[in-house]
């Protein structure tokens, strides 16, 4: 069982990352994915083996997202190495056995085309359409909010091909070079200060060994890699809190006001004192529920949703407390707070909102026996 | 949260609850049940303690030395939370819990032996003196003074004072108590831990009825009472340092099996409340959303706990986390205390005695009485074994020290 964060190699392969990132700061983008690849070998870290990885499996993402959110550098290794490479792990086909070697080394890098203008949290809603043309297909349609998509060589994007908005059956994954005719992108700064991109795909061809599913059957990876990717960002969330909570009580201490430090004032305190039992509490708990990414969908989507929600209040908790105890310097450019902050708001909504997954473990509850 | 448990701990798993069929009757699971305070009736949690005595474990997480388990914090973790999901009836923690401990860190082999075997085997039921009318969350300001003189019968302490919210005084045959012993230098460094007889005499014991009708608190007086001085737990003067540790103790320990037994309660209950039509009223939809927030806090709490028992194991020290337990904990069950008067509505509005709800023609429910008499006793939760605002206080100073 992966059980906790203090497993030695764990703590040596935080630590070299911690030490990279120090000595390298504000790194981003291309430069940071060729880093971790090529001076690190990181990469490949929960990769198999047998694409050249370390074999380390889901569990390994953890303590990297951790020290990466710290740095508030989790791009992109969150789109391209946890999310598009665990597809790829799973897909089976030939064009995806090729890449993934590709991926580790750092030569290519993969963002994932999913979310799109109304779309909620049910990506059987997903109105990216993909026709067949021949033997080939054809993917139109929008997406936004693209993370690494201004550094990415490939999109994964979802689509569907057959019924209904709604229905779980007739969705498809698609791998698509970026500079494949059809698509457009525009590059805009996301919440985080970092670059995402909306892309337009207009009849952008895509042959038939791009396809990751079975024809339609994309539902369940869809699925599954959405709750990869909300456990992954729960980690990350677990790093950008630690630098929020840290920065704050190093300025509880310093700060000097009505001749005491603001630390010795008791409302401070207990602000303070629920921040690090939010944090404690979300650490442990999406620690706990790692395993249960290889369980069966409805255990899985049980646990990894609780997870979210205890990091969602958590993160609003240590976000908002972290701010206001810095006093008006918090909401400047000045200070990271302020950034980590945006960034721990993003976190809050991406990969279903708190709201999101409350509902949904309502439904799990209703619908099963507890 | 699932567990991932290994062949072992499912074998394990698999005997408590082959134990709890054959041991724990109906009478006691109705106990449980009923059980809307801290802790168990008396006559009932005696018995269950005797039972489980029989087994061996009536106090498995003592050291084997002293006839605990041995188990891992996994079995320990099972065993709690098979015991609730059975309505086992929650145990009192005075003797196994409490003063246990503080016997084996700090008394003497005599003492051990004069005490622990009457813990074990529930011959013994003790009450706890730390509270006073004027010493709350101030503790170390206690004034119930102890004069150390010797007679005919030999050394004791002369105890004169009051001690107040010992729960189940009227219960008790043993007392474990801080007293004043010096008025010397700073408050914490003149009290002393003190364990006695109960039945000595000079002892009285004032019935202190709470919000909820029950009676399981008290006032204790005592007047002119000599106890002992074999009674006198590690140095004299040095109490305090031992009054921490059994806090330590009392804060510590698991929440979460309690918790969530009591969320299935409230899960079942919501179904009952809301049947037909009724379970898609916009009420039931709200209440639904409510039970899977504290669904996520309860898996965090656990988690968090699993974590902390692990490191115990490992020998790493408690640190802050008895602290933020009893903050998560306590906290928590109010907050299911109050979804359950929510969930039960108009039900919780009448307060029979629990055993009188539903004999009558004219029923009222007893899961709605039960609600509100939950609801009310533990508005203590975030009062005993030190305030809330004190535990958090205690995380601060460790956070910021």
């Amino acid at each position: 069982m992966n059980l906790d964060s203090t497993d030695d190699t764990r703590v040596q392969l935080r630590d070299s990352l911690a030490r990279y990132l120090a000595d390298h700061e504000g790194l981003a983008g291309l430069p940071l994915w060729r880093g971790l690849a090529r001076e690190l070998g990181l990469i490949g870290a929960a990769l198999p083996e047998s694409a050249g990885g370390l074999g380390g499996g889901f569990a390994e993402h953890l303590p990297i997202l951790q020290t990466l959110g710290e740095a508030m550098a989790a791009e992109p290794y969150l789109s391209s190495a946890v999310i598009a490479a665990g597809l790829l792990q799973r897909a089976h086909t030939l064009q995806a056995s090729a890449l993934l070697p590709r991926l580790i080394d750092g030569d290519v890098l993969i963002a994932w085309a999913h979310d799109e203008p109304g779309l909620r949290d049910d990506p059987a809603a997903v109105a990216t359409t993909l026709q067949r043309e021949g033997a080939a297909w054809r993917l139109s349609g929008r997406k936004r909010a693209v993370q690494a998509g201004p550094v990415a060589t490939h999109f994964i994007a979802t689509a569907r091909s057959a019924g209904r908005a709604g229905d779980a059956a007739g969705l498809d994954l698609v791998l698509v070079a970026a500079d494949a005719p059809g698509i457009t992108r525009r590059d805009l700064t996301a919440l985080d200060g970092r670059a995402a991109s909306e892309l337009n795909f207009a009849q952008v061809p895509v042959p038939d060994e791009a396809r990751l599913c079975a024809e339609g059957q994309a539902h369940a990876a869809i699925t599954r890699t959405l709750d990869e990717a909300a456990l992954a960002v729960c980690a990350e969330a677990l790093g950008v809190m630690q630098r929020l909570q840290r920065d704050t009580i190093a300025h509880a201490r310093e700060r000097q006001q009505f001749g005491v430090p603001l630390a010795s004032f008791q409302v401070l305190q207990h602000r303070i004192a629920d921040m690090h039992i939010a944090r404690e509490q979300a650490e442990a708990l999406t620690w706990a529920v790692v395993d249960a990414i290889h369980a069966a969908p409805a255990e899985r989507a049980l646990a990894v949703s609780a997870a979210k929600v205890a990091v969602g209040r958590a993160l609003r908790c240590v976000g908002q407390g972290a701010v206001q105890i810095h006093g008006a310097m918090g909401i400047t450019e000045e200070l990271a707070v302020g950034r980590l902050f945006r960034r721990a708001t993003q976190i809050e909504l991406m990969f279903g909102s708190t709201a999101q997954h409350l509902r949904r473990i309502t439904r799990l509850q209703r619908s099963s026996v507890v | 949260m699932q567990f991932t448990l290994s062949p072992e701990e499912q074998a394990f798993h698999a005997e408590v609850r082959h134990f709890l069929d054959e041991h724990l009757d109906e009478g006691l699971r109705l106990a449980g049940r009923r059980c809307s305070g801290i802790f168990s009736e008396f006559e009932p949690g005696q018995r269950w303690h005797a039972t489980l005595a029989r087994r061996g474990w009536s106090v498995p997480q003592w050291p084997v030395a002293f006839g605990g388990t041995g188990w891992t914090p996994m079995q320990h973790y099972l065993f709690a939370s098979a015991l609730y999901a059975a309505d086992a009836p929650p145990r009192a923690p005075m003797g196994p819990g409490m003063v246990a401990p503080v016997i084996m860190a700090f008394g003497t082999p005599e003492q051990q032996q004069r005490w622990l075997p009457g813990i074990r085997d529930g011959t013994d039921y003790w009450c706890q003196g730390y509270s006073e009318p004027q010493s709350g969350s101030d503790l170390a300001s206690l004034q119930c003074k102890a004069v150390r003189g010797v007679d005919s019968a030999g050394e004791h302490y002369l105890l004169n004072g009051s001690k107040i919210w010992t729960t189940h005084a009227h219960h008790a045959n043993k007392m474990f108590c801080l007293v004043r012993t010096s008025r010397e230098g700073k408050a914490q460094q003149g009290i002393s831990f003190l364990c006695f007889d109960f039945h000595l005499s000079g002892i009285t014991v004032r019935p202190i009825p709470s919000i909820s009708g029950d009676h399981e608190l008290n006032q204790v007086f005592f007047d002119d009472v000599r106890v002992p001085a074999s009674g006198l737990i590690g140095e004299e003067n040095q109490g305090w340092t031992i009054a921490k540790y059994l806090l330590q103790h009392e804060r510590g320990g698991a929440w979460a099996p309690m918790l969530r037994a009591r969320w299935r309660r409230l899960h079942r209950a919501l179904a009952t409340a809301f049947p037909g039509a009724a379970a898609d009223s916009g009420e039931a939809d709200d209440l639904r959303l409510q039970l899977a927030e504290a669904h996520c806090r309860i898996d965090a709490l656990q988690a968090l706990e699993l974590r902390t028992l692990r490191a115990q194991a490992r020998g790493e020290p408690p640190g802050i986390n008895p602290s933020i337990g009893k903050v998560l904990g306590t906290e928590l069950k109010q907050h299911l205390t109050e979804l359950h008067v929510q969930i039960a509505g108009g039900d919780a509005l009448m307060r029979p005695p629990l055993d009188e709800a539903e004999a009558h023609a004219l029923r009222v429910t007893e899961d709605g009485v039960f609600a509100m008499s939950s609801y009310l006793n533990d508005r203590a939760a975030s009062l005993y074994a030190g305030t809330n605002e004190v535990q958090r206080n205690l995380v601060a100073a460790h956070l910021l020290r």
